[in-house]
């Protein structure tokens, strides 16, 4: 049994305009001390599904199924009372955005140690030192003196860093991360990566990676999901994703990627068109109105499977081993989804 | 510095051709003032603080940098968005700094900028086709069933159904959004477009069509780009040329094979070092220099080198002189005592 298990669910929204599928059966797992990405871009469910982990999309507007186990209990079946003894204590999650994550009227002290005592019967001078050791480890210069800043008188990397250690002061199993590092400039970005690699070695945490950079997936992730419009279109080792994509959607991001470590290339390989709304979602594969191998068959939903990938390395596409072995080269050695002319 | 305006460029990168633009020595600073009734000022922040800087006719300089270096500081102070502190820009052979407000009205169509943010960079409460025809309009270019015209045609240039025309922009996607941008700037054919971090509010698939949409169009009506972004694949895709800035300060410029294989400035390898490669090998592979702390208040820039405080192979002459840009060969230019990736010679005669 994993740590945590995620199996078909599903979340859809009653807006004014009609039911919002943001979620449409989704399963995945993690075990202690493994890294998942997961990736996709906006609209695709992925920071939605993993809000609901935590009960964070409930609300009367809000249809949720499928089970959420965690240690075997299924979270979903949890009452919101129930579900704050776990949130924060056993399952930590950290945010894009640390100014909008941290009380702007309140000293960080405060706040850790609220953080603290909400789960722990301590008392306020042990929480206080237990502050002061986290700040001193997500690297913090000068702890003693800076756990008394408000928010605003951190930058916006040491701020991260702060919500980071708000996150882990209970050293939580799992640490839910959605795009940690996408507010931040690249060196900082590159500390609070170590930084969480370093703590889930420490700590041995399970870590969910939610991001739309691949470079980021590529440098933590172990195991990649790939989501598209609330479903997971291709799911392998990060080895298997980035050297054998089974799904052109897949094909197209990698293709969209400008890379930095090699000369231009003439033209970057793109995907046509945008994301479909979710009200009125295609019929059939997601991503058929995008797809230029689209075919009649892709009217039904294909199945997550294991089809042409090897064991483990599951995918929703109808096309056939051998065409998505060509399909996906789109230049010598490169792989996309179409390259269009100038 | 004016020598990085009459070297050689490299081969390959339009050496030859003439500026288009020449900014020499090019300082914003912003005062930062206290007081109620009398405003004192108590300090400056040095947000761009002495740019040399040339753009070819047709080539893209890209611009490079973390937030709170001056790089959109630099672009607008440069198209005279913001009036610069001091110095000099030249573009097409004419002094721009200080020009009266009904010249600069002309200039305006000859320089245009694309912005980051295609949600608060269009006025929600216009059309589509007033967004984009009031620059010929007011420039007196077009009106009437004629304006209605070129701006059809504008939108159909730049990937978008001209019957849209009547349409306002909360109907349009983020990456439609930004093409309506695009063609706003293009209305009046100019030859300088500014795109200030134009792709990084997109997902990755709409950036790759943006990305492509300005590389057709700058062939097609031969445009000169200076193109900001703080994504380094995205930059090093679009640019011939990259400038390197650091705390209001160019620190390296060169060809954009050259500064990303061999960087000479110890701040743009700790950058590039920096950057997460979408491949698990090639990322793996990579050697990376962490670097300790964040930047520091552009209010108060550390003396000399203004990189020394941070960086892994400062020795004492870093804080205490600071160094000039220096060509190293090849139209590859940094401002560096312990210059990377140059043989003695090269550093020699540098």
């Amino acid at each position: 049994m994993s740590l945590l298990e995620v199996e078909d669910l599903r979340v859809s929204f009653a807006t004014e305009d009609g039911t919002v599928k943001a979620v449409d059966g989704v399963s995945f797992a993690v075990d202690t001390g493994q890294t998942l990405g997961i990736v996709g871009e906006s609209g695709s469910g992925k920071s939605v599904a993993n809000m609901t982990i935590l009960g964070l999309t409930r609300s009367p507007a809000t249809t949720i199924e499928g089970r959420i186990r965690f240690e075997g209990k299924d979270l979903a079946e949890l009452s919101a009372e129930e579900l704050r003894q776990i949130s924060g204590n056993e399952i930590a999650m950290i945010f894009q955005d640390p100014l909008t994550s941290l009380h702007p009227f309140y000293k960080v002290s405060k706040q850790l140690i609220e953080a603290v005592r909400a789960h722990q019967d301590v008392g306020k001078d042990v929480a206080r030192r237990r502050a002061v050791e986290m700040l001193k480890l997500v690297g913090i210069p000068d702890a003693e003196r800076r756990v008394d800043n408000y928010p605003h008188e951190f930058s916006g990397g040491m701020r991260q860093r702060v919500m980071i250690a708000m996150a882990l002061i209970n050293e939580p199993k799992l640490l839910i991360a959605d795009e940690p590092t996408t507010a931040l400039d690249v060196t900082i970005q590159a500390q609070i990566l170590n930084l969480i690699r370093e703590l889930q070695e420490r700590l041995g945490m399970a870590v969910i990676l939610i991001t739309h950079d691949l470079g980021v997936v590529a440098d933590v992730a172990r195991e990649v999901n790939v989501m598209y419009a609330g479903r997971i279109v291709e799911k392998g080792t990060l080895d298997q994703i980035f050297y054998d994509p089974q799904h052109p959607y897949t094909w197209g991001l990698l293709g969209s990627l400008a890379r930095p470590d090699r000369p231009r290339v003439p033209r970057l390989a793109q995907i046509k068109g945008q994301p479909p709304s979710l009200l009125a979602p295609p019929q059939g594969c997601h991503f058929r109105p995008r797809c230029p191998h689209a075919f009649g068959r892709c009217v039904e939903v294909p199945e997550l499977e294991q089809r042409a990938g090897e064991p483990g390395h599951l995918d929703r596409c109808w096309l056939s081993a051998e065409q998505k072995r060509t399909l996906r080269v789109v230049a010598e050695g490169q792989i996309g989804l179409e390259v269009p002319a100038a | 510095m004016t020598g990085a305006a009459t070297e050689p460029l490299a081969p390959g990168t339009r050496s030859g051709e003439d500026s288009l633009l020449e900014v020499r020595d090019l300082v914003k600073h912003f005062p930062i003032k206290r007081g109620i009734v009398i405003d004192r000022e108590i300090g400056r922040v040095r947000a761009v603080d002495g740019v040399d800087l040339d753009v070819r006719k047709g080539e893209t300089l890209g611009l490079v940098g973390e937030s709170g270096c001056g790089k959109s500081t630099l672009c607008r102070a440069i198209i005279q968005l913001i009036p610069p502190t001091s110095g000099s820009v030249r573009f097409d052979g004419r002094e721009i700094v200080g020009l009266r407000p009904r010249e600069m009205r002309e200039l305006r169509r000859e320089m245009q900028i694309i912005f980051q943010d295609p949600y608060a960079s269009l006025n929600p409460r216009k059309r589509v086709g007033q967004i984009v025809g009031d620059p010929l309009k007011l420039h007196g270019l077009a009106s009437g069933q004629e304006l209605r015209r070129q701006v059809q045609e504008l939108l159909e240039v730049v990937g978008l159904n001209p019957e849209h025309f009547n349409r306002y922009p909360h109907e349009f996607s983020g990456g439609q959004r930004q093409r309506i941008g695009i063609a706003r700037a293009l209305a009046l054919r100019p030859k300088l477009v500014v795109a200030d971090e134009p792709v990084s509010a997109l997902d990755v698939s709409i950036q790759a069509q943006i990305i492509n949409l300005l590389d057709d169009l700058q062939d097609e009506f031969d445009l000169t780009y200076i193109f900001v972004a703080h994504d380094l694949g995205v930059i090093r895709h679009v640019s011939d040329r990259i400038a390197v800035m650091y705390l209001g300060k160019i620190v390296e410029i060169g060809p954009a094979d050259a500064v990303y294989d061999n960087p000479i400035h110890p701040y743009t390898l700790s950058l590039l070092s920096a950057l997460p490669i979408p491949d698990p090998k090639a990322n793996a592979a990579r050697e990376q220099i962490v670097l300790e702390g964040d930047l520091p208040s552009p209010a108060n820039p550390p003396p000399a080198c203004r990189f020394h405080t941070r960086c892994p192979y400062a020795t004492e002459i870093c804080s205490t002189e600071e160094p000039q840009l220096r060509h190293f060969g090849g139209g590859h230019w940094a401002a560096c005592h312990h210059p990377l990736n140059v043989s003695e010679p090269a550093a020699a005669a540098a």
